[in-house]
């Protein structure tokens, strides 16, 4: 509880720092919360508290919040140079974004649905409006548009799904609609199965799994960098921790009814985003669609529910998680030097930044999934879980698909080392430096000992 | 703890590269840690007793979560290997010491990674960390070829590294199923081998394992990533590919699939024998077509390996013996070839046996050099190629004369296309390109009489070789056998 405090507080302080023109101070103050926020995550390890019978501070919920706070953390830092044109509305970034954090921390620690409908709403309410907060700038609008069009009907299925279970159950809370299910396996009430289905919509929505992907690419495109930075990293994790809480908790004794309904659906992300990737140019779209791919395998954990569900989902997100900042902050960088978002921008990025290129050629093969980074052994993790059940047709695709993703990652690696670009000095500032470093540390340190955050939870 | 400085002191070297040296100072960097690892290596060849044991044993856990350890040792077929590696990583990087490449540091850096990645594959007695091993060896030699490669090395390796991850990802499924099957949870090889897996199983396994080792020896018809991928490759990418990178493949064959799967082996074993030589055969006759004496290596390399897999498959000691002796000479043999070849590439630009001739006189040594490695490569009684080729074609005779036959062709074709490729680059008359070209001196002549020496020493008394892998080939060969019976 004194997670969401603390950052809630930070918000505030931030906003009213803000009005008062101290635009110096914004940064550190935020830091600061953020860190707060993170000892708290640490002290509260291992002690589950239930607030009011509205959320479970659990380690589920630890684990994936401190993952949200670090992220986002990385993500601010990425705001040094970030703001120096266009220093209109900083303090309302910032708060926003601190919010929708608020909502993240809601969402992986809900036990009642009305808390995950309130999580998901802050969050969301804040996203419309970070999507779109380059007022002029067309792309930015379309964005927010599309991004608030599609949201707010995809909660309306999730708010849907809730009143169908509620009408089934009587309750909002998880472990009630469990306990119910338990008890009535054979006899469930036949408003479950459209409140499930229409709840996993919903949440496939916003985790942006196929067929429900269509708002993604469009979105991160035209969406600040920045925020798609935090879009497809946080908010993703946050996504499935969500989904994750629900699913192999709540609905667990159903997973037979919804668990074919699934696995059509991770085919469809996995073959759609991989494929789709493949041809694009830009590289924030090429993010956009490796990014629902990888909904595809980090929705593997659903399909087959072991004791372990919980921990690879959380391996697999550090993984993508870190990975892509470090690609976000390398193609700011690139973008404020060139202009551009496109693969080709990256030519030649050996030679005006190593340490630039060295990070982002790791974070690509942490994407693709080579042995000794993260991303590995987040594929590992998931394949085997889906291998236990003998779902071997599963991961022959998934195998397949991680073949195209090799082709597209090894794009970005291609135009990094062994392109002729301009002989443009690219700096990085410090900051950046700290985030690619510790990223690319943490990639590699996840790949060569992953026991460390293995069954962490 | 030998095994341990062995495997991480190439690696260890690679960081030291890659962050201290300088430009001119890699190279000299990489080959002081290239020649300690040798001595390494020769220091556990002294201690090794050539009996079925494994020794130098290290073991412990590493993810204990998914049941993984870091479980090496070197046995007689690992410490050949392991020899093979070490021998020849110094080799490559002397004979690149006459280019200069661009990031000299992160090109011998990358050597160095590569054969941490080779050592872990031969010495894994762990499957994960055989996988690990595995791609460890595939990255690095990808950014070499693809960073200071020729022409079109962009495209060619990007095909190359497509062919190699896919079938090692299938080889991840087996490994993964493997696991799953065995009641102890976890990834020891002795574990495997214990595994009581019905023919069905074993057939599925065979082709997860097989296709991977397919495609990195490369058996026909698996193989047409590798002409383009060792033509464009910088030679010493292509000496490491070919001298010891193939021999993954074939290593893998004889520690993972014969004895985990022998029945799934002994049921696919006549498709398998009729690929490789096929495979055998075709390449040659591709060999004896080519005007780039570049690419005439790189299929005789096919060739050659056609049929060291065939020899596995007969599951005979003369088969497996063969093979081992064979992998040695191979590597010693190919890299000596390309490495003559980049002499002459990097003096008159062309690999084109056409433009080339009369070399023999303007360099005297260089065709004596060639020859000798020329002799070895078509197998002359009193040269290493020999004793290893006579086996594999005696193991392959007995399973099927007639097979025995097709692939004793290969002998003859062989000295056809490698003599007659000699004759028009070595002898004839000057013309305007060679009339000016120098003898080799220097490193070259270090490299070039180093493997000569060593393939007569080898050719003429093989037998310290022969015992070093006889034990465990005949262990593995009852283990296979029990297996077998026991299933039946």
């Amino acid at each position: 509880m004194n997670i969401i405090i603390t950052i809630a507080v930070t918000a505030l302080v931030v906003l009213y720092t803000g009005l008062f023109k101290a635009k110096k101070a914004l940064l550190p103050i935020t830091l600061l919360g953020l860190l707060v926020a993170l000892g708290f995550t640490i002290c509260s390890w291992d002690q589950p508290t239930v607030h009011f019978g509205m959320m479970q501070i659990d380690n589920f919920a630890l684990a994936f919040g401190g993952l949200s706070i670090i992220g986002t953390l990385f993500i601010f830092l990425l705001t040094q140079r970030y703001f120096a044109e266009n220093s209109q509305n900083i303090a309302e970034y910032f708060t926003l974004i601190l919010f929708a954090l608020c909502g993240i921390i809601i969402m992986v620690s809900y036990k009642n649905l009305s808390m995950l409908f309130i999580g998901i709403e802050i969050m969301s309410v804040c996203l419309y409006i970070l999507a779109g907060i380059r007022k002029l700038n067309f792309a930015s609008n379309e964005a927010s548009l599309k991004y608030f069009l599609m949201g707010a009907f995809s909660t309306g299925f999730l708010l849907f799904g809730i009143a169908l279970i509620y009408g089934a159950t009587g309750s909002f809370d998880i472990d009630v609609i469990q306990n119910v299910l338990v008890n009535n396996v054979t006899n469930v009430s036949p408003l479950f199965y459209p409140g499930i289905i229409l709840m996993m919509v919903g949440l496939c929505f916003k985790v942006g799994a196929a067929p429900f992907h269509f708002w993604t690419p469009d979105v991160y495109e035209g969406a600040p960098s920045l925020i798609t930075a935090f879009m497809s990293t946080v908010v993703k994790t946050a996504g499935f921790a969500a989904f994750l809480r629900l699913f192999a908790g709540a609905f667990e004794p159903l997973h037979d009814f919804w668990m074919p309904a699934l696995m059509v659906i991770v085919i469809i992300t996995l073959c759609v985003g991989n494929i789709t990737a493949l041809y694009q140019k830009n590289f924030k779209r090429m993010l956009a669609y490796s990014s629902i791919s990888h909904a595809g395998y980090l929705l593997f954990s659903l399909i087959v529910l072991t004791a372990n569900s919980a921990s690879n989902v959380l391996v697999y997100a550090a993984a993508y998680t870190f990975a892509s900042i470090v690609a976000f902050a390398v193609l700011i960088n690139v973008k404020q030097k060139t202009g551009s978002d496109d693969i080709e921008s990256f030519n030649g990025l050996a030679k005006r930044n190593p340490l630039a290129a060295l990070a982002l050629t790791i974070a690509m093969l942490s994407l693709a999934g080579i042995p000794l980074t993260a991303g590995f052994i987040g594929k590992y993790v998931m394949f085997l879980n889906v291998m236990e059940n003998y779902q071997i047709i599963l991961v022959v695709i998934a195998i397949l698909n991680a073949l195209v993703g090799f082709y597209y990652y090894f794009r970005v690696i291609i135009a990094i080392y062994f392109k002729e670009g301009k002989e443009v000095e690219l700096d990085t500032p410090i900051q950046y430096k700290v985030v690619l470093v510790v990223s690319t540390i943490v990639i590699l340190v996840l790949g060569i000992y992953p026991s460390l955050i293995l069954n962490l939870i | 703890m030998e095994l341990l400085i062995l495997i991480f002191l190439p690696l260890v070297g690679a960081i030291a590269t890659a962050l201290f040296a300088k430009q001119n100072t890699a190279k000299v960097a990489a080959l002081a840690f290239s020649l300690f690892s040798l001595a390494v290596a020769i220091g556990i060849l002294c201690k090794f007793t050539p009996d079925a044991s494994t020794q130098f044993v290290v073991n412990f856990p590493w993810i204990e979560q998914l049941g993984i350890n870091f479980h090496a040792g070197i046995d007689g077929i690992s410490m050949i290997t392991v020899l093979l590696t070490n021998v020849l990583t110094p080799l490559i990087i002397l004979a690149s010491f006459k280019h200069e490449y661009k990031n000299a540091n992160a090109f011998y850096a990358l050597v160095l990674f590569m054969q941490t990645g080779l050592l872990l594959v031969f010495t894994a007695l762990d499957a994960f960390l055989f996988y690990i091993g595995w791609e460890a060896a595939l990255i690095p030699i990808y950014f070499i070829c693809a960073t200071w490669g020729g022409k079109d090395r962009i495209k060619v390796n990007m095909k190359f590294f497509v062919y190699t991850i896919a079938g090692s990802l299938f080889m991840l499924l087996g490994i993964i199923y493997l696991y799953l099957q065995n009641p102890a949870n976890n990834f020891e090889l002795a574990e495997f081998y214990k595994l009581e897996l019905d023919a069905t199983q074993q057939g599925w396994i065979f082709w997860a394992f097989f296709i991977a080792f397919a495609i990195k020896m490369p058996i026909f018809p698996f193989h047409t990533w590798q002409p383009d991928t060792y033509t464009t490759a910088p030679t010493p990418g292509t000496m490491l590919l070919s001298g010891i990178m193939l021999k993954m493949g074939i290593y893998g064959v004889i520690r993972w699939l014969l004895p985990i799967v022998p029945q799934g082996v002994q049921d696919w074993t006549c498709l398998v024998m009729i690929l490789a030589i096929i495979g055998v055969v075709y390449a040659a006759i591709i060999a004896f077509m080519q005007k780039d004496a570049k690419r005439l290596v790189a299929y005789s390399s096919i060739s050659h390996v056609g049929l060291i897999a065939a020899g596995i498959f007969t599951l005979s000691h003369q088969g497996l013996q063969g093979s081992m002796i064979q992998m040695l000479s191979h590597g010693i043999n190919v890299i000596g070839l390309f490495f003559v070849l980049d002499i002459i590439n990097s003096r008159l630009a062309t690999n084109k046996v056409d433009e080339l001739g009369g070399l023999a006189k303007v360099a005297p040594q260089l065709a004596i050099t060639f020859l000798i490695i020329l002799l070895g490569t078509v197998a002359l009684p009193g040269t290493n190629g020999f004793i290893g080729e006579f086996l594999l074609l005696m193991s392959v005779y007995n399973y099927n004369a007639w097979l025995g036959a097709v692939a004793g062709l290969t002998i003859i074709f062989g000295a056809v296309y490698m003599f007659r490729s000699y004759q028009k680059i070595m002898l004839g008359e000057t013309n305007a390109l060679t009339s000016s070209f120098k003898d080799i001196n220097g490193t070259e002549k270090v490299v070039l009489y180093t493997i000569c020496a060593l393939i007569i020493v080898i050719g003429v008394y093989p037998k310290p070789l022969m015992q070093i892998s006889d034990a465990s080939v005949q262990h593995l060969l009852e283990q296979i056998n029990q297996k077998l019976t026991g299933i039946n």
